[in-house]
């Protein structure tokens, strides 16, 4: 028969709330869910939880146990010794709705401003032909089952409220990776669009993202890297710049990005890239076009502290600064010396060269 | 009453369920131009559907160009047991092949053949490989790409009105408790959101049930805290029918071990890539349960049914491929003949079958759950599997065309597992996610025009709401009552003992007896807490649902004196022509289930004769039979 083991777990909403402990039977073979269930069916009714298929399918079990973001119902109870106390919390990367239940709307409507697959337009249904080889790279990432344990870990927003507006996080990152390696996508500026509008300069590659994620799905190496190394490349080679330059007249140059890269009436908007991740104000990014000066080189911004495991610090508890590191790189002092500025005041007059 | 807060929302067609069915009825009625809000339960892309492992069945040919929709429909109809609505199985043999080749639009990726076409695996009871797939995860990729479908249509809806919301809307987490009715035509819906508590009212005149099926009714199960036979329930009390609701199907191999995962599914790819099962003795005993009709498809020795992963045109299939309730009977039977497995199933064997790198790029979910889940590594070890409620093939009566359900209700349409007719007494893998596409696409559609021909809106009464409001909110009122949990583990020890997979007459008028008393203890329940995210309130409103669903399932299975599909009588171990062409209907009769027979549709002379007559002679009376040979006589001449 089952043991007594000891959990505290957080109750309580947006208001406020704190650690309760609980002494729960637990039986063999069992996983945290199991748990959270029979306290529901005994001590505590009305605790919060989401769970669907109790087999790491959905994704909607997403707590953190002992600290760590995990799936309850694939976390098994014998990975904890006998006399250990288990700590449930809520995730913390988003608002509380209920003891363990977190209000996630933030990463549904960045999906919803992800642009969606744009079906090819001379291929009729029935007549997609792809090879396995060339759809298995999307398919990784379709493997997401949306538990937002990668969102909930990345220090760009765990830590930073105030970046959510401009940062889409790894999960929608991925996503714009699998429709650019879709074979048949029809649209082809899915990397520019990830860097300019999703906040992809923010990401300085801790790999926590993939570190937690269950799905094992390679997000960072995979996803995330090859993304941004295609859209420096462009960013940097001069030949491609050129081609942009001698090709494309009568539009802006543009800093970075663009190269190929033609995304029609929007362009204005979607096609430029401040070095710390995008600008939603189209105005003022056009301004910034014009006094740029165009062969800085931009220094590449080094990785923050690791520990000894070669992981990045999770909380600020555990972190050896006071907040989460820069994702401008942590060897970049303010305020910026002025050379290194890429902008433009509105008032100012005709750029000097 | 004290005051309420109701939020109100008019749309043209809710759909109630976020599955593959709600999701694709959506969709239709969306491009339909009509104003369309998707409920769920949970958050939106959690649906069941994400669960499905094995495929989806569409007569694509891309596999084996002999198959075509009339080689699919003949393997439904036989996998129903002939008992299938002939019209519903037609459909959707003709359509699931679009249905597919659609979803690749929206951006899908199935796994492929070498020519680049969408690649399609065996599954139990296909006579050709028959499963659109991406590896184990093929719910994941249906319930997916329509999440993501409808998110393009929302941003363009954003393009052109500005607002991602102006047509088409998700209200997650958002459960609906009551259907409201004006005369006979529906008017709306009334729920509440989790998260809050607070009621929510949509104004609609047309509404499509997609809310899946009723597995927690039974413990060990594959199916999540939402299959409460919400739809189910809703219909029958907005005044539809329910028909063949004494099938509910068994998957044959749950896990049974370790104790936190039983009843979580290892799907039938296992079999179909060449897995076999064995008992406590090391037999593989599925030799000795195929029955008389499957003789001719199924071998008889180890030899001939080991060729066929290789040379599947001159060989009969491995026994372990029957129908699934066969393979579920045969393990019930080694288990309870004392060759059992210690945790009470049987031996599940791919490690001995496959080399280990196969294993894992066949089967890598299998592999990656058993692996974390159970700490087994099915590339070494057998895994111990056992019977598991998994689906219930009635449903809701439906139109087979439209989805609108029967009864007395207008404007009510229904399509997924909530529907009836279309899988007959059982239903083939594969054939879920297809059905889901095919009918969900139909009900959208229909929905929208049943609007348009609409003279009036219909109009919610205000008592209606009241007496809506005043049910939802009584369990937190009283404290005098039960526990929610406590009286769903005694529906659930109920249903598992005396309406579980082999039934008996004394146990199923034991059953409504007991589910009698439960139901007063149902009407007392009392849940503590308060109206936000509460999970104990939660249940003790789903509870009545399951209830009656229940009470449904226990009357026609104690009615029907047969053995057929998903439903085997110990005492009437036969399948008896006479009941084939019966169905089973359940209607509400103020509380109380009312339990009718009605006749099966007849079958169209050009669909009958795509069988052989030896075929139909194992399923038909003999007064079919002389009808069918006239025919034949008649076309030949
Ligand atoms: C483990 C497993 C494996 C399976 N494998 C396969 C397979 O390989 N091939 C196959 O074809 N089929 C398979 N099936 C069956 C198939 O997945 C289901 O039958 C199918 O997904 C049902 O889809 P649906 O759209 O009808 O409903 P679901 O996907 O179950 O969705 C029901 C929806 O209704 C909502 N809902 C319910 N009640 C309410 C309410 N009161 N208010 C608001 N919303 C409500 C829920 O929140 C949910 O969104 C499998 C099933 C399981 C459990
Ligand atoms: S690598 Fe680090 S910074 Fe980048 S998305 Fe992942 S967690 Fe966030
Ligand atoms: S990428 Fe992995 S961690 Fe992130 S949401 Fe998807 S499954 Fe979860
Ligand atoms: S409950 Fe579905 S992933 Fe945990």
């Amino acid at each position: 028969m089952g043991t007594k083991r000891q959990f505290r777990i957080w109750r309580g909403d947006e208001s406020g709330g704190d650690l309760q402990d609980y002494a729960v039977e637990v039986n063999e073979g069992e996983v945290v869910l199991d748990v959270i269930h029979r306290l529901q069916a005994t001590d505590a009714p009305d605790l919060a939880c989401r769970w669907n298929c109790k087999a790491g399918k959905c994704g909607s079990c997403s707590m953190e146990i002992n600290g760590k973001p995990r799936l309850s119902c694939m976390t098994r109870m014998s990975t904890f010794e006998d006399d250990e106390t288990v700590t449930v919390t809520p995730l913390r990367t988003f608002p509380v709705i209920r003891d363990l239940v977190t209000d996630v709307s933030f990463n549904y409507e960045k999906a919803r401003e992800t642009p969606a697959f744009a079906p090819p337009a001379d291929v009729a249904p029935g007549e997609y032909r792809m090879q396995q080889v060339d759809v298995e790279r999307s398919q990784e990432f379709r493997k997401c089952i949306e538990c937002y344990l990668c969102q909930n870990v990345c220090h760009v927003i765990r830590d930073h409220e105030e970046n959510k507006p401009a940062f889409s996080g790894p999960r929608f990152f991925i996503r714009a990776a699998e429709l650019d390696m879709h074979p048949l996508d029809a649209k082809t500026d899915r990397k520019e669009y990830a860097q300019s509008e999703m906040g992809l300069g923010f990401c300085n590659i801790t790999k926590c993202c993939t570190e937690v994620c269950p799905e094992h799905i390679k997000i960072t190496d995979n996803g995330i890297i090859p993304m941004k190394e295609r859209v420096v490349d462009r960013r940097y080679d001069p030949l491609v710049w050129l081609g942009s330059k001698i090709f494309r007249r009568g539009q802006v140059p543009q800093t970075s990005v663009t190269s190929e890269h033609h995304s029609g009436a929007g362009s204005a908007q979607s096609g430029v890239h401040s070095h710390a991740g995008g600008s939603h104000d189209a105005r003022s990014e056009a301004q910034a076009q014009k006094g740029v000066n165009w062969h800085r080189q931009v220094p590449h911004p080094t990785a923050p502290p690791l520990d000894a495991n070669g992981k990045l610090p999770l909380t600020e508890l555990t972190f050896d600064k006071a907040a989460a590191p820069s994702p401008f790189g942590d060897d970049v002092t303010f305020p910026l010396p002025p050379e290194h500025l890429n902008f433009a005041h509105p008032q100012q007059d005709q750029p000097k060269h | 009453m004290t005051e309420t807060r109701i939020e109100r929302h008019h749309y043209d067609v809710v759909v109630i369920g976020a599955g593959g069915a709600g999701l694709r009825a959506a969709i239709e009625a969306r491009l339909a131009g009509k104003k369309t809000a998707i409920i769920s339960k949970s958050l939106f892309g959690k649906a069941h559907t994400v669960m499905a492992e094995g495929g989806a069945a569409a007569a694509m040919g891309n596999v084996n160009p002999r198959d075509n929709w009339q080689v699919h429909f003949r393997d439904t109809m036989r996998g129903g047991k002939f008992l299938n609505n002939f019209r519903m199985a037609e459909l959707h043999a003709k359509e699931s092949p679009q249905r597919i080749w659609e979803l690749e639009t929206y951006g899908a990726l199935f796994d492929r053949t070498k020519d680049g076409k969408i690649s399609q695996r065996n599954f139990g009871g296909h006579e050709y490989p028959r499963l659109a797939h991406v590896g184990d995860r093929t719910g994941l990729e249906l319930i997916r790409t329509l999440q993501q479908k409808i998110v393009s249509l929302q941003q363009e809806d954003k393009r052109e009105l500005g607002d991602y919301e102006a047509r088409i809307r998700v209200f997650a987490e958002t459960t609906i408790t009551e259907l409201l009715l004006d005369g006979d035509r529906v008017a709306g819906a009334f729920g509440y959101y989790r998260e809050s508590g607070e009621f929510i009212l949509f104004e609609a005149p047309a509404v499509v049930l997609a809310t899946g099926g009723v597995g927690r009714s039974y413990k060990v199960t594959s199916n999540s805290w939402e299959y409460t036979g919400d739809g189910h329930a809703l219909a029958l009390r907005a005044g539809a029918t329910l028909i063949n609701m004494e099938f509910l199907q068994f998957h044959p191999t749950g896990m049974v071990w370790p104790p936190s995962v039983k009843g979580i599914l290892v799907t039938e790819s296992v079999r179909g890539d060449g897995g076999v099962l064995k008992n406590s003795e090391g037999k593989r005993f599925m030799f000795d349960y195929v029955p008389d009709v499957f003789r001719k498809q199924y071998a008889d020795n180890e030899a001939e049914a080991d060729r066929w992963y290789k040379d599947p045109d001159n060989n009969r299939r491995p026994p372990e491929l029957l129908p699934r309730d066969e393979v579920a009977r045969a393990i019930n039977s080694e288990v309870k003949a004392g060759r059992g497995t210690p945790a009470g199933g049987v031996y599940l064997d791919i490690a001995s079958r496959l080399p280990a790198e196969e294993i894992r790029r066949r089967l890598p979910s299998m592999h990656h759950q058993f692996k974390e889940l159970a700490d087994v590594d099915i590339t070494k070890e057998p895994m111990e599997v056992g019977p598991t409620c998994h689906y219930v093939m009635g449903g809701v009566e439906v139109d087979p065309d439209s989805g609108a359900a029967a009864g007395s209700v207008r404007g009510l349409f229904a399509a997924g597992e909530v529907s009836g007719g279309m899988h007959g007494s059982n239903r083939l893998g594969g054939n879920s996610l297809s059905d889901l596409l095919v009918f969900g696409k139909r009900a959208g559609g229909h929905a929208a025009s049943y609007t348009d021909q609409l003279p009036t809106r219909p109009k919610i009464s205000v008592a209606a709401v009241e007496a809506a409001v005043e049910t939802a909110l009584a369990p937190l009122q009283r404290d005098t009552g039960e526990s929610p949990y406590v009286l769903q583990q005694d529906l659930q020890a109920v249903m598992g003992e005396l309406v579980g997979i082999i039934r008996r007459e004394g146990e199923l008028v034991d059953a409504l007896g007991k589910l009698a008393q439960l139901r007063e203890r149902v009407a007392k329940v009392s849940a503590a807490g308060g109206r936000r995210y509460n999970p104990g309130w939660h249940l003790a409103l789903d509870l009545r649902n399951m209830l009656v669903v229940s009470e449904c399932t226990a009357k026609a299975a104690l009615e029907r004196q047969e053995s057929r599909g998903g439903h085997t009588r110990e005492d009437f171990p036969q399948m008896d022509a006479k009941w084939r062409r019966v169905n089973l209907v359940c209607s509400l009769d103020g509380d109380a289930v009312r339990l009718e027979r009605k006749p099966l549709p007849k079958m169209r002379p050009e669909l009958i004769s795509l069988f052989d007559r030896a075929e139909l002679a194992k399923y038909l009376t003999d007064e079919e039979l002389a009808e069918f040979d006239a025919l034949t006589e008649e076309a030949g001449k």
